[in-house]
């Protein structure tokens, strides 16, 4: 090929200029996916990749990307950064990283590559398969980058074993089991659009500049590393969404519950994410509260404004995760903590230092009702009571998080709503997830729910929680519990002692 | 208020002249440093332009290199051989 084709001219070349017309099946034989969901397409060529990014162009900057990403790794292997962490307890973010997140990429990977077979325009199978490939990637390089933690700390050694088993890590699973067992359209506008474009700014911006501040270099490296494909993966779902949406009219009114839905679940999972931020971060970068207010309040709706031309609106309630955001990550730590003898992390009550930022972040209602909460855990704990909730938690048929969020309007009221299919009734965490489930009750009463599956023996019989931790491969006391006094806490101590003994090594 | 655009970019010495390109294409963009990476936001518009990035690297420079630094963006993006526009409608 000539060298000085224009960008235009090249994608064009190397997209549909690659494909071809089927002689002896009919296309909707080949692709027998892409109608059922009700989206109209009278023009595929029409689809265009604002990127304009070919095979070949793709090859050559992933390859310079993995170079500068693995020499990092190694300089951090080998010079023993993991020292140079704030602090141990800045693992219990990463541990949740490893067994929530990494798994997802894999499932990603999985999804786009069934997606990218399912359609039949060949701008969007070449842009599914280039993603399919980032995210398998993405989960290689997670688990390269952590698979050094594993050597110095616990938490890090079952992650694939626990994520088909672990009660919270349910929460992310479901999310992407559900977007995957929907349409091809559907599948792209929630991973591509809802959470790729308009939520995982909130993982990859704050929290990861969070980890470079903590010295988590190897996390901060293939974090961006990853997100330098995102930005891609948020174009091509910012181009579904407006393709679906300039195609035919009757797609508007499907595309917006889509919205709708993934806003929610998406938003919804993201209360891990500023979890880590506002409690698993010793230092830290920015609050939750106003991650959302940048990412979600004026990034994320200013893309909604330049769809209203379309005839969108915004999600809906997303006026409650307003209303929520001063509390949504105290609520989660909460559950965390006292749920931490099935957790394959450590979880403890924050310093001095930390209830100030907290205050002085988030004010009032903290200072009033989440601070005092946290003193008196850390004063039982101080008597020998460290308080455990060794029950099993009643989850969201939807979500799979417990239902413990308080009332958008009221934070000393629980939020539950029942719903009821098929002559069973079931609960929800709030009203989006009740609505979500009111849309396709059938997909939902066929989720397996953890507590449930556990108490009616399906998790190798365990009575306890105790024999459920076990169940999951994690070592009471060592992988879950209190952070305090726990043997990564011991270690961490150890060594930081000994590298301050000795600076000759600490280059 | 204005809806604002933004590319945020790493934060390491190959990306410098990038960011410093950006800012001086356009007056309005404003720079917010964390660590690690650099958010660029700007209202309803921001251009990338290859010829100001050649300007401060003394090298021709494919647009498409940005792929190596680039950490997100907001905006609808439209990109050519010589420029790479995020922009919102009005
Ligand atoms: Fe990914
Ligand atoms: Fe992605
Ligand atoms: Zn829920």
């Amino acid at each position: 090929m000539a060298k000085k084709l224009g960008l235009k001219e090249r994608y064009a070349l190397m997209t549909r200029g690659l494909d071809w017309e089927p002689s002896y099946q009919p296309l909707d034989k080949l692709f027998p996916y892409d109608s059922y969901e009700g989206i109209v397409i009278k023009d595929w060529d029409a689809w265009a990749d604002p990127f304009r990014l070919t095979m070949d162009a793709y090859w050559k900057y992933q390859a310079e990307k993995e170079r500068k990403l693995y020499a990092i790794l190694d300089a951090f292997q080998q010079n023993n950064g993991q020292l140079n962490l704030s602090d141990a307890r800045y693992l219990s973010a990463v541990k949740l990283w490893l067994q929530g997140v990494t798994p997802l990429e894999y499932a990603a990977h999985r999804g786009f590559a069934h997606a990218g077979r399912a359609f039949r325009g060949a701008g969007a199978r070449i842009a599914c398969q280039m993603q399919s490939i980032d995210e398998l990637r993405h989960a290689q390089t997670q688990l390269h980058a952590f698979s050094h933690y594993n050597k110095f700390f616990s938490g890090f050694h079952n992650f694939a074993h626990m994520r088909d088993r672990a009660w919270y890590l349910s929460i992310p699973k479901s999310f992407f089991e559900d977007a995957m067992t929907a349409g091809p359209f559907e599948f792209v506008t929630s991973i591509s659009f809802a959470f790729e474009y308009v939520l995982t700014n909130l993982l990859f911006m704050p929290f990861v500049s969070g980890a470079a501040y903590n010295g988590d270099m190897a996390t901060t490296t293939f974090g961006f590393s990853a997100q330098s494909d995102e930005s891609r993966h948020m174009t091509l779902g910012l181009e579904v969404v407006k393709f679906m949406l300039e195609q035919h009219e009757d797609n508007v009114p499907i595309v917006q519950a889509w919205l709708d839905k993934w806003f929610w679940r998406g938003y919804r999972l993201l209360g891990l994410v500023g979890t880590m931020m506002d409690y698993m971060l010793p230092k830290k970068v920015m609050s939750w509260q106003e991650a959302w207010g940048i990412y979600w309040e004026e990034n994320g709706v200013a893309l909604f404004h330049d769809l209203a031309r379309y005839g969108i609106r915004l999600p809906k309630h997303h006026e409650v995760a307003a209303k929520e955001k001063n509390r949504l990550t105290h609520e989660m730590w909460t559950v965390l903590y006292q749920y931490g003898n099935a957790l394959g992390l450590h979880t403890w009550v924050p310093n001095d230092e930390e209830l100030d930022w907290m205050s002085e972040k988030y004010g009032e209602l903290f200072t009033s009702m989440y601070r005092p909460r946290l003193l008196h855990l850390r004063e039982l704990e101080q008597r020998g009571e460290r308080f455990f909730n060794n029950r099993l938690p009643m989850v969201c048929q939807v979500c799979q998080i417990p239902v413990f969020y308080t009332e958008p309007d009221d934070p000393h009221v629980q939020c539950v709503r029942i719903v009821e299919a098929a002559g069973t009734k079931h609960h929800c965490c709030s009203d989006g997830c009740a609505d979500i489930f009111n849309r396709e009750p059938m997909k939902y009463v066929q989720a397996l729910i953890p507590p449930q599956q556990i108490y009616r023996g399906e998790a190798g019989g365990a009575r306890d929680i105790f024999e459920y931790g076990a169940w999951l491969h994690l070592e009471r006391d060592v992988d879950t519990g209190e952070y305090r006094g726990s043997p990564d806490q011991r270690h961490w101590q150890a060594w930081q002692q000994q590298h301050k003994a000795t600076p000759a090594d600490a280059a | 208020m204005a809806d604002k655009v933004f590319i945020a970019l790493q934060n390491n010495a190959d990306a410098q002249p990038i960011i410093e390109a950006i800012l001086a294409d356009n007056p309005e963009a404003v720079p917010q440093e964390s660590p690690g990476m650099v958010k660029i936001d700007c209202p309803w518009r921001l251009v990338v332009r290859r010829e100001s990035i050649e300007a401060r690297i003394g090298r021709e420079f494919d647009l498409q290199e940005l792929h190596v630094h680039l950490i997100s963006l907001g905006g609808n993006l439209d990109e050519d051989d010589d420029q790479f526009t995020l922009a919102w409608t009005r």
